[in-house]
């Protein structure tokens, strides 16, 4: 069963920018688009490992920081001539909150 | 255990070849690649064009050093392979380094034939066969004086043509009778001779060296007449021999080259040989479709893959002289059941002569007009009886079938299977269902995606008409490189627009100009930010989301995710005080690498994001401030001691610097710009290779640009000297404001630089007060919005959202 685990409010993200969650599983990028969509994908480059989430958004894509993968964040697959993929990770936004779709095992670390 | 793959050579084929293994067989083993070239794989083929100076270096790399990285190959650049012991399976590199095998591949390619004469070790005497012979006779082009190429072959011809647009006086000598005997017909060969003489360049058939003569370096060529030729400069390229040395001491089957079988296997079943050193089915090759041909089957051999073969195949000549059109094929001597075609136009120098056998096409040659090269050769190739088109055969494919003369319906009419390029063997099938099926509308894609024209590029012609054909008018070959593909337009008409139509915001830019994307890409939305902050620094509002991250965290990102670090010490000097700061910061935060920089600055490595602002924190407690080490921005000012200590110093370099630093430090440029001032011309700073750099001298300053130290290598430029410290700063101030407004996003100034000319930067800066105080207060007006440390704003609390996670999960069993 999926639980939902709440991460913060959607003005936490910047437009057009991103945030990352640590969980035990590793970090997971959490992005917002110029027009208020909101995905989530491992934060973790298929590429060299490079954290996605410091990367340039542009449309429903990342643009890696490290060699210049560019991800769907749709589909977590490298766009272009390179081959790859990342997981993506549920999202759900209701009243401006975001839920991620982490799996029942994890919670709020204090 | 992955297997050991080393491969001695670098050159095009063992390029290919690995590709094409990757491909294939992507993890099965681990290479490992000597080079006896300093340098990474490069087009061999276009030497002539970077000889002729249509090309630059960099645009003839094949694979750069990132390629090299991303496959995980470890790259011995400058190491000569010395021995290889087949018992213990391993190589030895002149440099002492051993690496052992379990496949070997031999790729040692082939050496100049010297011929054996007197002179022929005195200096000015050149092979061309690589870069460093390239760069050796540009040097000597510098001189304008004589230049005399041994051989009029394919290699001596381009190497001539190449030396003449350098502004050489030329003479090519030759022992046949006429030019490029082995590839052209007498009637070719001649009208070849008066196309290059033409161009300024003496031609001297049937004319034998017998010595070269000089006192310590090259004087002349002497012929066996007795008659000296006057030349400061002696190219040899008579030939080439295959590189076999190596594998002639190891016991391996040597006959003119490395003798393989069919599928590039030596006489020991765990070496391999490819490219000009192989000898196969009683062969060697010096062009570059065959060789690409045998990297293929090695690479299916490597692979285990399917059972590919090497057959040979004749292949086109033709020679990259721009403005000589020339091509040959097959066999083309006289022969008792041999018939030919004919066609002569004086007045428009064409030659073109086909030679049938059973009315088959068996050889071509064209001179002048070779756009029916690929027709004849697919004809050839597929022993099409040309008896019913016997008429209209020599006037080429258009006239077949009453098309007409369109050069498009021509290509139009090509077969799919017709081969374009016959570097890679692509056909024009292929490059049609790329086009379609990737959706590629630029050259450079096409040559991305299907290798096309990507090798010597004569048949790019071929290639775009091919684009023309599928694409119609999407494809524009005249327009510009647009930014990227967001756009049409190029960074100059970005830039241009941007202050005529006086757009201030990013979506302002998008909308005017059509961008064709919402919200841009990761390359055009740093270029427009940088160019709204360097065109309306009053007025724009800096976009952080269109920053790469080291830019909008104000520090370097590592390959871990990690950060570094380094503040600036103006002008290279710091005291106990600031390195006890760093020392305590250090220890407190466990940063584990301490390093110098070459910027004469200390740079902090594998920092944690969540721990800048507290690092930083202390560091401006200390007085520090940041030293944009990671910005396309001012970087460092380097200086010697000057005056203050040394006992050469002509004037207070130290003090020069660090009034540059103070004076521009905080501002954005189109890419990082570093500097350098040297108290004396011994030069300590190095400041000959910088973007900018002042040589001190007794009379005043004298005023460096457009160096570089990275990728490429090139000594500075001299802007202008000047008398007074107040004059130094206003010239350097100016200059980079000039650049600041004119280059395009990630241009460094030497290309900058290169791009507007080095007279016209000089002329607006040292020759012109009034433009130079112009550019002076638009750089003064434009520091009073940039001259803010970051990471104390950054301590102070903006942005704080860039530096802790949005939020942490945990197992639930670990929390309870």
């Amino acid at each position: 069963m999926m639980t939902w685990f709440d991460i913060g409010g959607i003005d936490d993200i910047p437009r057009r920018g991103a945030r990352c969650v640590k969980t035990p599983h590793g970090k997971i990028g959490v992005f917002r688009t110029q027009d208020d969509r909101i995905f989530a994908i491992e934060d973790h480059c298929p590429h060299k490992g490079g954290p996605l989430s410091q990367g340039i958004v542009h449309g429903a894509a990342v643009t890696c920081p490290l060699h210049n993968w560019v991800i769907s964040l749709e589909t977590g697959m490298a766009l272009g001539a390179d081959e790859g993929s990342v997981k993506t990770i549920p999202v759900r936004v209701e009243n401006g909150r975001i839920t991620l779709g982490l799996g029942e095992i994890l919670m709020a670390a204090e | 255990m992955t297997e050991r793959l080393v491969v001695i050579g670098n050159g095009m084929a063992p390029g290919r070849m690995l590709e094409h293994l990757f491909e294939v067989a992507p993890d099965r083993y681990q290479i490992t690649i000597f080079n006896a070239e300093p340098r990474v794989n490069y087009d061999r083929i276009m030497l002539s064009p970077v000889l002729s100076g249509e090309k630059e270096f960099e645009e003839i790399v094949i694979h750069g050093d990132g390629w090299y990285i991303k496959h995980g190959i470890t790259l011995y650049k400058g190491h000569r392979i010395v021995a290889i012991d087949r018992d213990a399976k391993t190589v030895t590199s002149n440099r002492g380094v051993t690496e052992s095998y379990d496949k070997l591949v031999i790729a040692t390619g082939s050496v100049p034939f010297i011929i054996p004469v007197p002179g022929r070790d005195l200096p000015g005497v050149l092979s061309y066969r690589d870069l460093d012979d390239v760069s050796a006779m540009l040097l000597a082009a510098q001189s304008r004086a004589k230049a005399v190429v041994i051989g009029g072959g394919l290699l001596g011809l381009e190497a001539a043509a190449g030396l003449a647009e350098r502004g050489m006086d030329v003479t090519v000598l030759h022992v046949m009778p006429t030019l490029m005997e082995r590839q052209l017909d007498p009637a070719a060969g001649y009208l070849l001779q008066k196309a290059v003489e033409e161009r300024g360049i003496k031609v001297r058939t049937k004319a034998n060296t017998r010595a070269i003569v000089g006192n310590g370096k090259v004087e002349g060529v002497e012929l066996d007449s007795g008659e000296i030729i006057p030349a400061t400069l002696v190219v040899m390229a008579v030939g080439i021999r295959p590189n076999v040395g190596l594998a002639r001491e190891a016991g391996l089957e040597v006959n003119r080259g490395i003798v393989t079988d069919d599928r590039m296997v030596t006489s020991d079943p765990d070496i391999l040989s490819i490219g000009e050193c192989t000898e196969v089915d009683g062969h060697v090759y010096g062009l570059v479709a065959p060789l690409y041909e045998m990297a293929k089957v090695a690479a299916a051999k490597l692979a285990d893959g399917d059972d590919k073969r090497f057959i040979h195949s004749d292949t086109p000549t033709k020679l990259k002289v721009t403005g000589i059109d020339l091509y040959s094929i097959g066999d083309f001597a006289d022969g008792e059941d041999r018939e030919e075609i004919i066609l002569r136009d004086a007045s428009a120098g064409i030659y073109k002569r086909v030679i049938l056998q059973d009315n088959k096409i068996i050889g071509t040659v064209l001179f002048g007009e070779t756009g029916d090269g690929a027709w004849f050769n697919d004809l050839k190739k597929k022993a099409v009886d040309i008896s019913e088109m016997r008429d209209t055969l020599i006037f080429g494919q258009a006239f077949q079938g009453g098309a007409s003369a369109d050069p498009l319906a021509a290509v139009a009419a090509l077969a799919d299977d017709a081969e374009i390029c016959g570097c890679n063997g692509v056909c024009k099938g292929r490059i049609v269902s790329a086009i379609t099926e990737k959706g590629l509308t630029s050259l450079d894609d096409v040559r991305a995606h299907t290798k096309a024209s990507a090798s010597c590029g004569t048949c790019t012609g071929l290639v775009e008409k091919i684009m023309t054909l599928t694409l119609g008018e999407r494809y524009n070959p005249a327009a510009v490189q647009p930014m990227c593909a967001c756009t049409d337009l190029g960074h100059d008409d970005v830039r241009r627009l941007i202050k005529a139509k006086a757009l201030k915001t990013i979506p302002a830019v998008m909308q005017e100009l059509e961008w064709k994307t919402s919200c841009g890409c990761a390359k055009c939305r740093p270029a427009l930010n940088y160019y709204l902050v360097a065109d309306w620094p009053a007025e724009y509002a800096d976009d952080y989301q269109s920053r790469f991250i080291n830019e909008r965290v104000h520090a370097n990102i590592q390959k871990d995710g990690t950060y570094s670090v380094v503040p600036r010490m103006w002008g290279g000097v710091t005291s106990a005080s600031e390195l006890r700061a760093i020392a305590d910061v250090v220890d407190k935060f466990a940063i584990p690498t301490v390093k110098v920089t070459g910027g004469q600055r200390i740079d902090m490595l594998g920092i944690k994001k969540e721990d800048l602002p507290a690092v930083w924190a202390d560091l401006g407690k200390a007085g520090f401030v940041s030293g944009h080490a990671y910005a396309k921005g001012l970087r460092t000012v380097k200086t010697c001691v000057g005056t203050d200590w040394c006992r050469f110093g002509t004037q207070d370099s130290t003090g020069l610097g660090i009034r540059i630093e103070k004076f521009m430090w905080g501002s954005w440029t189109p890419a990082k710009v570093k500097m350098a001032v040297s108290g004396c011309p011994r030069n300590c700073a190095e400041a000959t290779c910088k973007d900018v750099g002042v040589i001190c001298v007794d009379s005043g300053y004298e005023i460096h640009f457009a160096g570089a130290a990275g990728l490429d290598i090139k000594g500075t430029e001299v802007l202008g000297l000047v008398r007074t410290e107040d004059e130094a700063l206003e010239a350097i101030v100016a200059l980079t404001q000039m650049y600041r407004e004119q280059a395009r996003y990630l241009e460094r100034i030497y290309k900058w630089a290169k791009r507007v000319g080095l007279d016209e930067i000089r002329r607006q800066i040292m020759a012109d007060p009034e433009k130079r105080k112009a550019y002076y207060d638009r750089f003064v007006f434009s520091q009073t919005f940039a001259q803010v440390d970051p990471w104390s704003e950054r301590v102070s609390g903006k942005d704080k959202h860039e530096f802790q996670p949005m939020a942490v999960a945990a197992f639930k069993e670990a929390a309870e």
